[in-house]
């Protein structure tokens, strides 16, 4: 502990202990995932069988479809890819602006707006995903019965998938926008003004620069968030289910070891996206 | 540039957040008179407190979320503890980052893991024959408390964070100030440790018990047809049964009792909404 207080040996052991066994049950269920996606038997339980790649690759000659040739689960990553790629564009973009909107200007109903801008954090998902799916249907089902008009996008499906992830992730860039720009020295802007830069030329060359990893944090936090959303995208999907609703359908109906093969392989992605900030990060 | 950048924030929130609430409260007071006719009603609210499953239901999910907030307290401080104030340098930093790995990857690939260890096929049952422990393997799954590690392995993240953010302030001279007065262990805990990161325990708590109330994955998986989570029946309203008015009653109820007992925790610890959500 704390340099000068004496812990008597008993404390040390239960200490190490107690984080051994910490870790061990914060990594057992993402271990064992991984090695099963190996094990050679149609069901991802023990006894070991031996090693095998037919849960990436297929086997013809056992009838086991491989994770890059089961077209569904392909297909499911890539809807949760696009899906993932708007809600980052569409929160950085709201993100930014309200970084700028709370911290360098004064308004009426300020104090209201930042405590709204929280809200959407402690909306349960399932609640978010059922109002949006509410709101939506019943604009759908007026502007049909007003103007004859079938607005398809305001059906369940993707768009809708988008609006609800975007509406608590745009909160969540908004935050780690702003932090950055909370400890911005705005002497540097003034000093560019009098100097005669333009207004934009301050923003592209000073400020924008200065928020950068700020930027690129919220941006991995959003694809991350994105990919990984089940509650709020569960109630808003349609016919073609992002990955974590494709997973959990194939899980209730009794799980196969492709899952773990997609499973292992959303571990390398996103430890790759980790790698990649943290190497952007040390640069800095 | 002052309405150019309010206009996307109002936009965004009138559209997401406060008018489908408000959409949501309509649908939740309203019953169904003959086919495409509506009437104003409590109906849906009376139906909830009239049946029973419902209502218990609902204070199951209540009481297990609470529990389930603890048990993440307990087993995160102590973590939170070593990160700040055992480990040194890298070593600390380290198990910080082992601590956020897991959550890197989605909850549905943690919840796959807790299956394939867990169930009566699983790998923790066949050590426990293999041990001798048990004749024959014992299905895990679809209790309660399997229910419990897996809520509180999907909170610990947010709980750890809060926690290491305010131990790390704490002054070790006023741990070794109150040692070299002759304060015992448990009396350092409770009259300086505890004291000071009551900011970073309320926002976990806050957090994780939002969470775990509102999750539907965990439960459904690992608690399997005896989960009876109150999400799942806001889930069975809505999409299973198209009962809408049903749901948003539902729904609201635990949009309620989530607020209720976020105002509870802050009233308790005499903290501010913003500077709870900031800190978490």
């Amino acid at each position: 502990m704390i340099g000068s207080i004496p812990r008597p040996a008993w404390l040390r052991t239960a200490t190490a202990l107690y984080v051994a066994t910490f870790l061990i049950f914060l990594f057992l269920p993402l271990v064992t995932v991984a090695v099963f996606a190996f094990n050679d038997a149609a069901y991802p339980a023990p006894p070991w069988r031996g090693f095998t790649l037919d849960w990436f690759f297929g086997n013809e000659a056992s009838g086991r479809v491989g994770l890059f040739h089961d077209s569904e689960l392909l297909g499911s990553i890539w809807t949760s890819v696009i899906v993932s790629v708007w809600v980052t564009a569409l929160s950085l973009g709201i993100g930014t602006a309200n970084a700028f909107l709370m911290e360098r200007y004064t308004f009426p109903g300020k104090q209201a707006l930042s405590v709204l801008i929280l809200t959407p954090l402690v909306i349960p998902g399932v609640i978010l995903g059922i109002s949006i799916l509410s709101l939506s249907s019943r604009l759908a089902d007026l502007m049909d019965t007003l103007f004859g008009l079938d607005l398809e996008f305001l059906r369940p499906g993707l768009p809708l998938v988008v609006l609800g992830q975007f509406a608590y992730i745009a909160t969540i860039a908004t935050l780690i926008v702003s932090a950055r720009l909370k400890r911005f020295d705005r002497t540097l802007e003034e000093a560019a003004l009098n100097l005669g830069a333009s207004h934009a030329a301050v923003l592209r060359t000073i400020t924008f620069p200065y928020l950068r990893p700020a930027l690129i944090g919220a941006a991995a936090i959003s694809l991350l968030m994105s990919f990984e959303n089940f509650n709020t995208t569960l109630m808003l999907v349609g016919a073609d289910p992002p990955l974590t609703v494709m997973m959990y359908g194939r899980m209730r109906e009794g799980a196969s070891p492709v899952l773990n093969a997609v499973s292992l392989f959303l571990m390398v992605a996103s430890a790759a996206l980790a790698l990649s900030l943290m190497r952007g990060g040390s640069k800095k | 540039m002052l309405v150019l950048l309010l206009g996307p924030a109002v936009l965004w929130l009138l559209a997401l957040i406060v008018l489908p609430h408000l959409d949501l409260a309509l649908l939740s007071f309203r019953e169904r008179a003959a086919p495409g006719e509506y009437r104003a009603s409590l109906a849906q609210y009376g139906t909830f407190f009239t049946e029973p499953l419902y209502w218990q239901v609902f204070v199951r999910t209540a009481i297990l979320s609470i529990v389930a907030t603890a048990l993440t307290l307990l087993v995160a401080f102590p973590i939170a503890w070593v990160i700040t104030k055992v480990a040194r340098g890298r070593a600390s930093a380290t198990l910080f980052m082992l601590c956020l790995i897991p959550f890197w990857v989605s909850e549905t690939v943690r919840a796959l893991g807790w299956l394939i260890l867990l169930r009566e096929s699983g790998v923790l049952p066949a050590l426990l024959v293999k041990l001798g422990l048990t004749a024959m393997p014992v299905e895990l799954l679809y209790h309660d408390a399997t229910i419990l590690v897996g809520l509180v392995y999907t909170s610990l993240l947010f709980m750890v964070v809060p926690l290491v953010s305010s131990l790390e302030s704490l002054d070790d001279s006023l741990v070794e100030a109150a040692y070299d007065l002759g304060a015992s262990g448990p009396a350092i805990l409770r009259d300086i440790v505890i004291p000071h990161a009551m900011p970073g325990i309320t926002a976990g708590c806050i957090v994780v018990f939002m969470l775990t109330l509102g999750n539907y994955l965990t439960p459904n998986l690992l608690g399997g047809k005896n989960s009876q989570w109150f999400t799942e029946l806001i889930y069975t309203q809505f999409i299973v049964r198209f009962n809408w008015e049903q749901g948003a009653a539902f729904g609201f109820l635990l949009l309620a009792l989530s607020t209720a007992i976020i105002a509870v925790g802050l009233r308790l610890s005499g903290q501010r909404f913003i500077d709870v959500m900031r800190r978490a």
